[in-house]
């Protein structure tokens, strides 16, 4: 198979990056691998346990079912871009640390960018909203309650 | 006075890196000119190998190397036995490990043929297809029975039958007891339990450096010291020439302390030969084949009987399907077998197995390692004879619990650490009580009965077990109080989630009166610290957890003579916290423990003989045995009686595990655990058709639950603490995983009426669909 080269320009939290990549690299691989922002884990690579979830335009997506190429001209934002300059935590972020939110820590970063999204949406919502919203990502070792309570607290405190 | 942190819930040291995605798991590892891999597995689950040719995939641009079994040469080996067969009398056990790459046959599907190694794994994994392999397809073993039924395929032809290991252990004279007993209730059941799926697979890194003479292997392994000892053998070099690290790790849950993995023997042979860094990462197709599982028994027990519901003995017949290989031994049966006997007197034991070779993936233990499997059995057992006794479910249980005064109490049986089988300490009928409080036991029924009215249908159900946990042989730990006065802690075990850097800071900050957050603590590095044995049953904060005290207590001792050395003082009168060494009552005079490092580290004049230099210690803890842990868990649960669609309303666990070092972690433990039981009671099924084919090998198929099936849970303990080590702990890691099965089957039996219907649930797993056809099959 020939290999067939594009070039990419996308932002990628608010950073503009400039890369040639092949047309089958997928956008998990490119963030990782040729950015070198490997906060985004990847699970599954076939879009079912949303472990590589980052935003496109603020949007969810799982980059394991996108190719890099198609992320040309668009906005991403992942893991890494979610505390304040100051390296402040997000919300989210201190909500989990609180509510134990997590414990090998794999699924986490694609946790943290559903649910950011969820709450930027869903200001207010009840325990079956936060359920619902985080079904789309698997987590095998907290069992869930503690990151539906850490959502709720966040939920909380961002609406002040 | 400096607060104590244990026993409170202290946030987690490790959150900060893991939730700014800046913690380092092994796919992250960039080096240069690193190569990647990919193999080729069989697809094929029994099959003679004709021919391999890989000429055309190293034509492939981009392909730098392929391996077969035979480019391996003297390298080729079996996998050494992990865990010998304990000394039971007349055992049998065949020992097959698994291999590199598949020689003359492959035994399960996902076994490796190929290495292929290219520029990148999209090229890696290109070249697979390039390969012409011809196999010449053999019948599969795949059912227990018919696999040890004459005229069967054989997985090892050289064993002559498919039986890898036979043991038989008993306590009393069941026969005996029997023949006098009131009733016997026998019967058949079956127990799968599935594959552990943590959401980091596994991988490989290896690292040979020719100059340094030094091999570097990042693995996903909760065993790095092991790992390190066998593949520094394999590939000729000293131990100090290889070091292993174990980063952080994305669950493990017991599959990942298997070794050798294939992948594992192979990167650092291919590092070495080709003189360049090489990455494996499993992919999740791969991780269903080329991880290993655990699987199904088939039980044939019966319990005798006194009429007022004690029982007098167990007789137990099962076998276990321990797939293509047996490098781990016994330890998943052994557990079966031994945690059956529960939290009850059971004063006759007649206990069998069989452990059989499947072509089918090979079983090492998954959180609660067989003890599931023993655990629906007696407590489906007590379920049945309460209901012919009709006792309440509760009260049978009740009055066969092992009463406080009788520990220590012994089984007489071997467990897996090859000790006899002793539970150290336990009180458990106040678990029970709690948990029968908790989930509102004594108004269910009315509530159930005036619901049915309504046309809801809520079944109740409640399970009790032990867990032997904590088990040796040993841990060790090196505490390091530095100059800047910052704690450093190093153990041998590997982590994936537990909260170890938490956990042991907690210890040492105790001892030595500083901050947990200034606990810097590392684990699953073998040039951190060189000795250890793995995390696996239960054991991590039990026996590393006491190493760290053991270490932090030398450390405080030292700290405290050198500074009544230093003040002229005696050692009572100084106090060590916040940080520092002062003198009681005199606020000004005090030394910073840093400054004590750096004076027992002196530049000029001389340290006296038989002393150290530093604020350091190195302790190892062994614990005699295993120490036993227990618990209650209830739950209700609502069914949709058409649809089978199950809702958990409630869900109680009451657990004891002796002193507790964090309790929001312990909690963490608790609710994973009980996340992978229900998973495993009712939506997580490997389905293999006749040929050994896994038909559901994607997340897609296979159900992990999410947090639409998981309930919150209501948790409850009490403390009953160990003798068996300084700290009084016990092991918690699978407890919340252990009892799920039988309160599944007797919840929905319970809701659905299923005993008045002639249904009876004994198997595991459950689904909507499989109670379809269990209760269509019944025609009610």
């Amino acid at each position: 198979m020939d290999t067939d080269f594009h070039e990419v320009t996308l932002s990628v939290n608010g950073k503009q990056y400039q890369r040639r990549v092949e047309s089958r690299v997928l956008l998990s691989d490119f963030i990782r691998h040729d950015l070198a922002l490997a906060g985004t884990h990847v699970g599954c690579e076939h879009g079912v346990c949303g472990a590589c979830t980052v935003l496109l335009d603020g949007e969810p997506v799982r980059s394991c079912l996108m190719l890099a190429v198609q992320a040309r001209n668009h906005e991403i934002s992942t893991i890494e871009g979610l505390t304040t300059k100051d390296g402040e935590y997000h919300p989210l972020q201190q909500a989990m640390h609180d509510h134990h939110g997590l414990q090998c820590g794999y699924c986490t970063p694609g946790i943290l960018m559903t649910m950011t999204a969820f709450l930027d949406e869903t200001p207010s919502p009840t325990e079956d909203d936060v359920r619902e919203a985080l079904s789309g990502n698997l987590c095998r070792c907290t069992g869930y309650q503690n990151i539906v309570d850490a959502v709720m607290a966040a939920a909380e405190r961002m609406r002040g | 006075m400096s607060t104590r942190t244990f026993g409170e819930p202290v946030k987690r040291n490790e959150d900060r890196r893991l939730l700014t995605g800046q913690a380092l798991f092994i796919d992250d590892i960039e080096l240069p000119g690193m190569l990647h891999v990919a193999f080729l597995r069989s697809q094929i689950a029994h099959a003679k190998i004709i021919r391999i040719d890989v000429s055309k995939a190293l034509q492939r641009r981009g392909v730098v190397a392929a391996y077969v079994a035979g480019d391996l040469g003297d390298y080729w080996q079996p996998g050494p036995i992990l865990v010998p067969p304990p000394p039971i009398a007349g055992i049998v056990f065949h020992e097959r490990t698994q291999v590199p790459l598949a020689k003359d046959k492959v035994r399960h599907v996902g076994e490796p043929l190929v290495i292929v190694i290219a520029e990148s794994r999209y090229i890696a994994e290109d070249a697979l297809d390039d390969i012409d392999v011809e196999l010449e397809q053999l019948p599969a073993v795949v059912d227990l029975e018919k696999g040890l039924a004459g005229g069967s395929a054989l997985v090892h032809d050289d064993v002559g039958s498919n039986v890898s290991a036979h043991v038989r252990q008993t306590k009393g004279n069941y026969a005996a007891a029997a023949a006098a007993a009131d009733h016997i209730i026998k019967r058949r059941f079956l127990y799968e339990h599935g594959i552990s799926s943590p959401i980091e697979t596994r991988g490989v890194v290896a690292q040979w450096d020719a100059r340094a003479n030094q091999m570097t292997i990042w693995d996903t392994t909760q065993a790095p010291v092991f790992v390190r000892n066998g593949l520094a053998g394999m590939l000729g070099l000293n131990e100090r020439q290889v070091r292993v690290i174990a980063p952080f790790v994305g669950g493990g849950f017991g599959p990942k302390i298997m070794m050798f993995y294939p992948e594992e023997v192979l990167l650092p042979w291919v590092s070495m030969k080709l003189n360049r860094p090489i990455k494996w990462i499993e992919d999740r197709l791969e991780h269903f084949f080329a991880t290993t599982h655990e699987r199904g028994q088939i039980h044939d027990a019966e319990i005798a009987l006194t009429k007022d519901g004690r029982i007098v003995g167990i007789k137990d017949v099962f076998l276990h399907d321990g797939g293509a290989y047996d490098p781990y031994g016994l330890t998943v049966p052994i557990n079966s077998q031994c945690t059956l006997l529960g939290p009850y007197v059971v004063p006759h034991y007649d206990s069998s197995f069989t452990q059989v070779f499947t072509n089918l993936p090979t079983v090492t233990p998954y959180r609660g390692a067989g003890r599931q499997h023993g655990v629906f059995v007696m407590e489906r057992l007590l379920d049945f004879a309460a209901h012919e006794l009709n006792i309440d479910p509760a009260e049978i249980r009740r009055r066969n619990l092992i009463p406080p005064d009788a520990f220590p109490y012994n089984n007489e049986i071997i467990y897996q650490d090859f000790e006899v089988l002793e539970y150290d300490s336990g009180n458990y009928e106040p678990v029970l009580d709690m948990a029968l409080e908790a989930i509102g036991y004594g108004t269910f029924k009315d509530e159930q009965t005036r619901l049915r009215a309504e046309g809801r249908h809520l079944g109740i159900g409640l399970a009790c077990y032990v867990e032997g946990t904590g088990i040796g042989p040993y841990e060790g730990a090196k505490v390091q109080v530095q100059s800047n006065g910052k704690v450093s802690v190093a153990t041998g075990i590997g982590t994936q989630g537990q909260g170890h850097f938490t956990v042991f800071a907690q210890i040492a900050a105790d001892q030595l009166g500083v901050a947990v957050v200034d606990v810097d603590v590392v684990t699953g590095d073998t040039d951190q610290f060189y000795w250890g044995a793995g995390t696996f049953a239960s054991r991590g904060a039990v026996v590393a957890g006491n190493a760290v005290n053991e270490a932090s207590k030398v450390v405080r001792k030292k700290a405290l003579k050198l500074a009544s050395d230093l003040f002229e003082c005696s050692e009572e009168d100084l106090v060590i916290e916040d940080g520092k060494v002062s003198i009681v009552g005199v606020p000004g005079k005090f030394v910073k423990l840093g400054d004590l490092a750096n004076h027992a580290n002196p530049m000029r004049g001389a340290v006296e003989p038989g002393t150290e230099p530093g604020l350091e210690s190195t302790q190892y803890f062994g614990p005699k045995m295993g120490a036993t842990a227990n618990g209650v868990h209830a739950m209700i649960v609502e069914m949709d009686p058409r649809t089978f669609d199950l809702k958990i309303l409630k869900y109680v666990v009451v657990h004891d595990c002796g002193t507790v070092i964090n309790p929001m972690i312990l909690a963490g433990q608790i609710h994973g655990g009980v996340a992978q039981g229900i998973g495993n009671a009712f939506y997580e099924k490997l389905v293999f058709d006749d040929q050994g084919q896994l038909l559901n090998a994607s997340l897609a198929d296979y159900l992990l639950p999410t947090a639409l099936e998981v309930p919150r849970m209501e948790l409850g303990h009490t403390v009953t603490t160990s003798p068996l080590n300084p700290m009084g702990i016990k092991g918690a890691g699978e407890a919340g995983a252990i009892p799920a099965g039988p309160l599944f089957a007797q919840a929905i039996e319970d809701a659905l009426d299923l005993k008045g219907r002639g249904v009876e649930l004994l198997e595991i797993p459950l689904s909507p669909s499989r109670l379809f056809e269990l209760t269509r099959s019944a025609r009610v």
